[in-house]
């Protein structure tokens, strides 16, 4: 059993956004919204070359041009350019337009190299350019993971499908760009940071800048958007630091919606070989996979800022007892990934869950049942069956391909893990409770649209006997107690279990200065009155007994796909998640509609798409990276398993992981053949049914 | 101000273009040769400014903004870097995602793919005006009681195209609202929410379809 009181009036219930009146008026200020005193605009000059050698940098026109500042290299001397995108140099000035006119001034001396590879299975061939010159581009050995035996366990199955599963590089696109205002004194640096983690991007400046920790503050109050991709100071973090201290004056530099496209992170592809076999009955008995994706430069020499990393787990939420796994990330000339949304997760999801309704075919077995038979999550068989009878799944199903007429419909279903959903058991808060009776708790955490801190405001209420809006919250600065960044679906734990201890030291102070035996709810102003002119600060951090991880989760998708155009219209997708205790119903609702949207458009419209002979990214901006929009948004059901007893879990991302699979698994049921290749295109489809010749990749 | 032919203006003038256009035109149907002569005639008698700053004078949210720019600043530009009024938001900066959304009158623009200098006259509403001594808007209240936004940031572009839709048809339903919504983009994945709360606005409600199971 977990800490938290049994009979609640604000946690499991819902409260709104405590600040939606200031995201809804304008009065929210996000980073690309600060207006320091003296601001300038500040602009990054990108190579237009996949791969060069850059021999020279000469800022000397810019730098005449009436109204700009400054001007600085991205590097200095001689460096090599290894993406399409990748900083060269910036400029500050007094105008965007001025900007724009400094950029075209900037002279770069160049050798342009063209020996470079943009696509992946290019990238593999053994006379591949070569990335990071004097390493290859795939490690000479894959990391591999075995258990039991393959070999002999194959033959022993009734049944074996084979089946290559791929994914696109997927870019993160929050709405806000990334960026950041910077103000660089004598004092210090203080950095009005778009970031999902304060205090990492605190410690990126101080040791990109050699400066102490102590000399530089990153405030968040309000950020965009991040979804993995905005945990590190970044480049453009940097340059706008030294273009402030070149200026002299605060520099706000924000990321185009095309710079963004390039440079600042992405999910890695990949490219699943499955060959997996059961015995009659349907259990699982042999799994072999050989996988490889890109992490862009990610890969190979070096992470440049990106985990370097495509691996996914495999064989993901199901127990095989023989397995065999290969995996390598490639390197390509293309911008680095980097953490996106359950790392790892949504590709994993979609081969393995593509793979479980194949084999399901192959053993005239309805696909609920094979995962009934192999899931060995008791939660996720809870979920199931519970979502099965509200989808409506035994009504519904019918053979694969089954469906009549030009117009088909589909159903499939998948499930999802997420490992961590925890909490930093770093992190810190404080509250500063008033002699009126006000109280402010002050955390080094971000809200990123999570909630976190209305999260914050209900937990502080409950304990305290108040309402909401009665605790003013702040989060978003590196000079309050150090909380995490907000990664892995640890925020909401992080922050619960932290405020539920400020409050728990809160009450226990206020009684012994107070003499009240209870200062909560309606003792709550007498006792502060008792503080006499001091406020008392409180300190807390995360305890053990109130969190939790592991969610599980799974999903059902409804599907039509037109026969004739290729179109793919998903009508309905259920999604049955467990969070351990629910904190605030409506934004964890928000959370689940977003992970299934995102999810959706991983599964039918994004991908990055690149030019084997030019390198350069060809869709970086929203007319050609196509992102579901509310006309292409189905009918979302939400089935939430409260489970009080586990504690706080995040709920972020797992609502994202499995999506995608059960999309391509109602697809496939639809037209009766499966689209191995994500996004399912129409013409995808098309060329599934015979209508139009594969593409050729 | 100087009234003459800015000299670095280039090929791509509008002056430049209609006065080629005129010769070739010459040749073409009359009516077309007598609207272009009368276009041209239009411009050679309006003044020409720029490229340097030039007092632009815009009407937001009921006030006067008395603004110094050159004219190839956006309305979105003008709004968030030359005033205090940062709602807008700039998500793409090439009509594509919406954040950018005010109404000029009654008629939702994309305020990134407008001049300030060609918006000067008409009354421009952003998501600061909307709420009127401290009370929001019907469209800010039902987003807020349907939490149909998340990290804020295409927000603003959405509001404005709902209450857009509203002033022009009060009583919409989901698939006007579908439509009023189609050019604003959301990477949280806010609009089921979005969609109830427009609906809200208009005085319908949509039930919850979400349901609370113990485990245990």
């Amino acid at each position: 059993m977990s800490n938290w009181p049994a009979e609640t009036k604000y946690i499991g219930h819902s409260t709104a956004r405590i600040d939606a009146p200031a995201k809804l008026t304008g009065k929210a200020r996000y980073a690309s919204d600060i207006q320091a005193e003296g601001w300038l605009y500040g602009m990054i000059l990108r190579s237009k070359w996949p791969a060069a050698k850059i021999l020279s940098v000469n800022l000397d026109k810019a730098r005449q041009i009436p109204g700009v500042k400054a001007a600085v290299v991205a590097r200095d001397g001689s460096f090599t350019i290894r993406f399409y995108g990748e900083e060269i140099a910036a400029v500050a000035g007094t105008s965007k337009q001025v900007c724009l006119d400094a950029l075209r001034a900037i002279e770069v001396q160049a050798e342009v190299r063209h020996e470079f590879v943009v696509n992946e299975n290019e990238a593999r061939k053994e006379n591949a350019a070569q990335v990071w010159a004097g390493s290859p581009n795939v490690p000479a050995t894959p990391h591999v993971r075995e258990n039991g035996s393959v070999d002999t366990a194959f033959p022993e199955c009734a049944a074996v499908i084979k089946g290559f599963y791929t994914t696109a590089v997927q870019i993160h696109h929050p709405m806000e760009t990334h960026g950041n205002t910077v103000s660089w004194t004598d004092d210090g640096v203080t950095a009005w940071a778009s970031t999902q983690g304060v205090s990492s991007v605190r410690d990126g400046l101080a040791g990109a800048l050699q400066l102490d920790h102590s000399q530089v503050r990153v405030i968040t109050e309000y950020m965009g958007g991040g979804f993995g991709s905005k945990l590190g100071a970044g480049v453009e973090g940097a340059l706008a630091a030294k273009l402030s201290k070149a200026a002299k004056a605060p520099v706000r530099l924000m990321l185009t919606r095309f710079d963004q496209s390039l440079a600042v992170g992405n999910r890695p592809s990949s490219f699943q070989k499955i060959k997996m076999g059961a015995t009659a009955d349907g259990m699982l008995h042999a799994f072999e996979m050989e996988n490889y994706g890109t992490a862009g430069i990610g890969a190979g020499g070096d992470s440049g800022g990106g985990s370097g990393s495509a691996d996914i787990p495999a064989p993901y939420i199901y127990k095989v007892p023989n397995t065999r796994v290969k995996q390598s990330a490639v390197a390509v000339n293309a911008g680095a990934s980097r953490a996106f949304r359950a790392p790892g997760n949504p590709p994993a999801s979609f081969g393995m869950e593509s793979a479980m309704d194949d084999l399901a075919v192959k053993l005239g077995m309805d696909p609920l049942e094979l995962r009934l038979k192999n899931d060995p999550s008791p939660i996720r068989q809870r979920e199931y069956k519970l979502g099965a009878e509200k989808f409506g799944w035994k009504e519904k199903y019918q053979k694969p391909g089954s469906s009549s007429g030009v117009v088909k419909t589909g159903i499939g279903c998948a499930g999802a893990a997420w490992p961590a959903g925890g909490a930093s058991r770093n992190t810190q808060g404080e509250a500063q409770i008033n002699p009126d009776g006000s109280i402010e708790f002050r955390l080094g955490v971000q809200d990123i649209g999570t909630g976190t801190k209305t999260v914050i405001a209900v937990v502080a209420a409950e304990m305290l006997g108040l309402k909401p809006e009665q605790i003013t919250v702040r989060v978003g600065d590196t000079r309050f107690p150090p909380g995490p960044g907000s990664g892995g679906s640890t925020t909401c734990g992080s922050v619960s279990a932290t405020v539920f201890d400020v409050c728990t030291n809160a009450l226990q102070q206020l009684q012994t200065q107070s003499g009240l035996a209870d200062a909560r709810g309606e003792n709550w102003f007498a006792a502060c009155k008792k503080l006499g002119v001091n406020p008392l600060v409180v300190h807390g951090k995360w305890q053990p007994g109130l969190t939790a991880d592991h969610a599980c989760g799974v999903q059902f998708a409804e599907v039509e796909v037109d026969t004739e155009t290729g179109l793919v219209t998903v009508k309905k997708i259920l999604g049955v998640h467990d969070c351990g205790l629910i904190v605030n119903q409506v934004t964890l609702e928000s959370q689940i509609n977003g992970g299934i949207i995102m999810g959706m458009g991983y599964a039918l419209y994004e991908e990055r798409v690149m030019d084997d002979l030019s390198g350069v990214v060809l869709n970086p901006n929203f007319e050609t990276y196509k992102l579901p929009g509310i006309a292409d948004v189905p009918d979302i059901e939400i089935v939430l398993i409260n489970m009080p007893e586990r504690g706080v879990i995040g709920i972020g991302e797992p609502a994202t992981v499995p999506t995608a699979g059960a999309i391509a698994n109602a697809v496939a049921n639809a037209i009766g053949v499966r689209v191995c290749s994500l996004p399912i295109t129409p013409a995808k489809i098309l060329a599934a049914l015979g209508k139009v010749p594969p593409a050729t990749a | 101000m100087k009234n003459s032919e800015p000299e670095n203006l280039g090929a791509h003038s509008r002056r430049t273009f209609f006065k080629s256009l005129g010769t070739v035109a010459a040749t073409a149907a009359t009516a077309q040769v007598q609207s272009v002569a009368a276009e041209l005639e239009k411009i050679n008698t309006e003044k020409i400014v720029g490229p340097n700053a030039v007092p632009v004078t815009l009407r937001v949210n009921g006030e006067k903004l008395q603004l110094l720019l050159e004219p190839r600043v956006t309305l979105l530009d003008a709004l968030r870097n030359y005033s205090s009024l940062t709602g807008a938001k700039e998500g793409c900066d090439r009509a594509t995602c919406g954040a950018c959304t005010v109404l000029l009158g009654d008629t939702p623009i994309y305020s990134c793919q407008k001049l300030a200098i060609e918006s000067q006259g008409i009354e421009i509403t952003t998501v600061e005006g909307l709420a009127k001594n401290e009370k929001l808007s019907k469209v800010q209240q039902a987003f807020l009681d349907k939490d149909a936004l998340q990290c804020g940031y295409c927000t603003p572009g959405f509001v404005m195209s709902v209450t857009a839709l509203l002033k022009k048809n009060p009583r919409p339903n989901a698939d006007d609202v579908k439509h009023a919504c189609a050019g604003n983009t959301c990477r949280c994945g806010t609009h089921p929410r979005i969609l109830q709360a427009a609906l809200r606005a208009a005085g319908v409600e949509t039930a919850s379809k979400t349901e609370v199971v113990d485990y245990v």
